[in-house]
């Protein structure tokens, strides 16, 4: 910090404690072998539908090879109803042999790469277990440590300045001094969401497809109407949370990649004072 | 001045950052193939088990449908023509010489034929049936609950799994080891959900879905479902059986609880 640049000045600020910084990384982790592995058990049964049992006539989705006697053979995606071509990565692909297979979604999404249900079910458990707990833990802990209160919910002055955010997250005029030291109030309304209703509802709807938990508590049953339906969500759900993952990695490429994550691995974050704001402690 | 070791820091964070990555992908494949991760993996199946087992009572029942809601088809899957000698020659009568042997851990072994089955007092049940592939149907079962068998023989303190011998053979093998085979528990085996099903929608089960005789687990998978049993035999252990883990599929990698 000896580079005496006058403004802005640079100063290093404690932003992410122990706990978050642990439970973020296990969670990478987590979501990475849950998706891959999640990927492996959906090609087992490429189809998706509504309800309690597999209507196989009317799928909402579903991804298939299709072979014509004059043609080269074509993967069709089907959604509610319009067949789309998605030869090459849906429905028909090249495995890593080179190979053209009938799978779902192509191998190097998924965990194990080569067809294996039984491997795929095994690492998914085991990663949902591990999700769970760390999950757990830092709910308990951001309720006991007053982190939920003071970092994740929103003052109601941010509430107010919503659009404002909006415009400048849309500019990419990121937060700098005083402001970059707490979460801006889009970044709390999405984590709220993801942390309190999208990470949930996702665990729920993946123990509706158990048939023990089913019967253990048919409630799950009737609130995602049917054991498929809950597969419907789980899958959907799945796609919201990697749309999250996209957008909050563009975020933190775009405001400062090596600064996100050395806060995210030490704690340490650089902000910029500007011109005449003096830091409180100093 | 300091811009340059800079740089190399970024620089040799980025070419870790994208080696790291390659070589996690690779270590996944790696890893699903070595014998002390999958050891690492397979406690997950202990935890679900366990866990499930606390929030299940005995006898708590698996949700039942109504006759509306049958699947206009119920799918079958695995075999759905074994081509068994003794089985097709015991198709051809509709099964009427047809026996099924109980045996093992039990007080008096006994053999009963299908019109025995029906004289026993039956359950039926419209239930859903989960694929490990993930998808479902709903049939009606009509059947003789496994307990009532299992009373009838009288089962030997030791016994502690029910094993079921199908007549079906997914991959054909001359020592045997590609006989359909699965086992529960007395926890399942005692519930009264689980029976052995001689009808289906009503009429005797069609060979696809696995004549004469399939078992109903309604709290577990498909494949824990046996279909074409010839045989049930109670033991204290199935770590000697083919494969050692107490299925056809068990033994090529599948959970033996089979809950999720």
């Amino acid at each position: 910090m000896s580079a005496a640049r006058p403004s802005p000045s640079r100063r290093l600020v404690f932003r992410h404690p122990l706990v978050v910084r642990v439970t973020h990384w296990i969670n990478v982790l987590c979501l990475a072998c849950l998706l891959m592995s999640g990927l492996q058990i959906f090609n087992a049964h490429p189809a998706l539908y509504w309800g309690s049992r597999s209507n196989f006539d009317r799928p909402l989705l579903a991804m298939e090879a299709e072979q014509t006697p004059n043609a080269a053979p074509t993967g069709i995606t089907t959604v509610l109803g319009h067949r789309f071509d998605t030869t090459g990565t849906l429905g028909l692909s090249r495995t890593a042999t080179g190979q053209l297979a009938q799978l779902g979604f192509p191998d190097w999404i998924t965990l194990p790469a080569e067809r294996d249900l039984a491997t795929g079910r095994r690492w998914h458990f085991f990663f949902a277990w591990l999700f769970v707990a760390n999950g757990l833990f830092y709910l308990v802990y951001t309720v006991v440590s007053r982190h939920l209160r003071r970092d994740l919910a929103p003052t109601g002055g941010q509430l107010r300045g919503i659009p404002a955010s909006i415009l400048d997250h849309l500019r990419l005029r990121f937060p700098k001094g005083k402001e970059a030291r707490h979460y801006n109030v889009l970044q709390k309304l999405s984590y709220l969401a993801v942390i309190f209703v999208l990470l949930p509802i996702m665990v729920l709807a993946g123990l509706t497809m158990s048939p023990a938990m089913g019967t253990a508590f048919p409630e799950l049953l009737m609130l995602f109407d049917g054991r498929q339906s809950a597969r419907t969500v789980h899958f959907i759900l799945a796609f919201l949370i990697v749309t999250f993952t996209v957008v909050h990695v563009v975020m933190v490429l775009l405001s400062g990649v090596w600064n996100n994550l050395r806060s995210m691995v030490t704690g340490r974050y650089v902000i910029e004072e500007e011109k005449g704001e003096s830091s409180p402690s100093a | 001045m300091k811009a340059v070791p800079r740089l190399d820091r970024r620089g040799f964070l980025s070419r870790t950052t994208v080696v790291g990555s390659a070589f996690l992908l690779a270590s996944c494949e790696r890893l699903s193939q070595s014998s002390w991760w999958r050891d690492v993996l397979e406690v997950a199946e202990s935890w679900t088990r366990r866990s499930q087992r606390a929030l299940l009572s005995r006898d708590r029942l698996a949700p039942e449908y109504a006759e509306a809601d049958l699947s206009p088809a119920f799918k079958p899957n695995g075999s759905t023509d074994p081509d068994d000698p003794a089985y097709r020659k015991a198709a051809t009568t509709g099964f009427a010489d047809w026996r099924l042997e109980i045996g093992g851990l039990v007080e008096r072994p006994a053999s009963l034929s299908l019109a025995e089955l029906r004289a026993l007092p039956s359950r039926t049940q419209i239930t859903r049936h989960d694929c490990v592939e993930g998808w479902s149907c709903i049939g009606k079962w009509k059947g003789v609950p496994l307990a009532t068998v299992l009373r009838l023989v009288g089962l030997k303190p030791e016994a502690r799994y029910v094993v079921f011998h199908c007549a079906d053979s997914l991959e054909p093998a001359l020592d045997g080891s590609g006989q359909y085979y699965e086992s529960i528990d007395l926890f399942d085996a005692f519930h009264p959900q689980t029976i052995l099903a001689y009808d289906m929608n009503d009429r005797p089960l069609p060979i696809p879905n696995g004549a004469p005789l399939r078992v109903r687990v309604e709290r577990q998978l498909g494949y824990k479902m046996a279909k074409y049993v010839m045989r049930i035999e109670a033991v204290e252990s199935f770590a000697a059986m083919k494969g050692g883990r107490g299925g056809y599929w068990e033994d090529r990698g599948y959970e033996w609880y089979a809950g999720i």
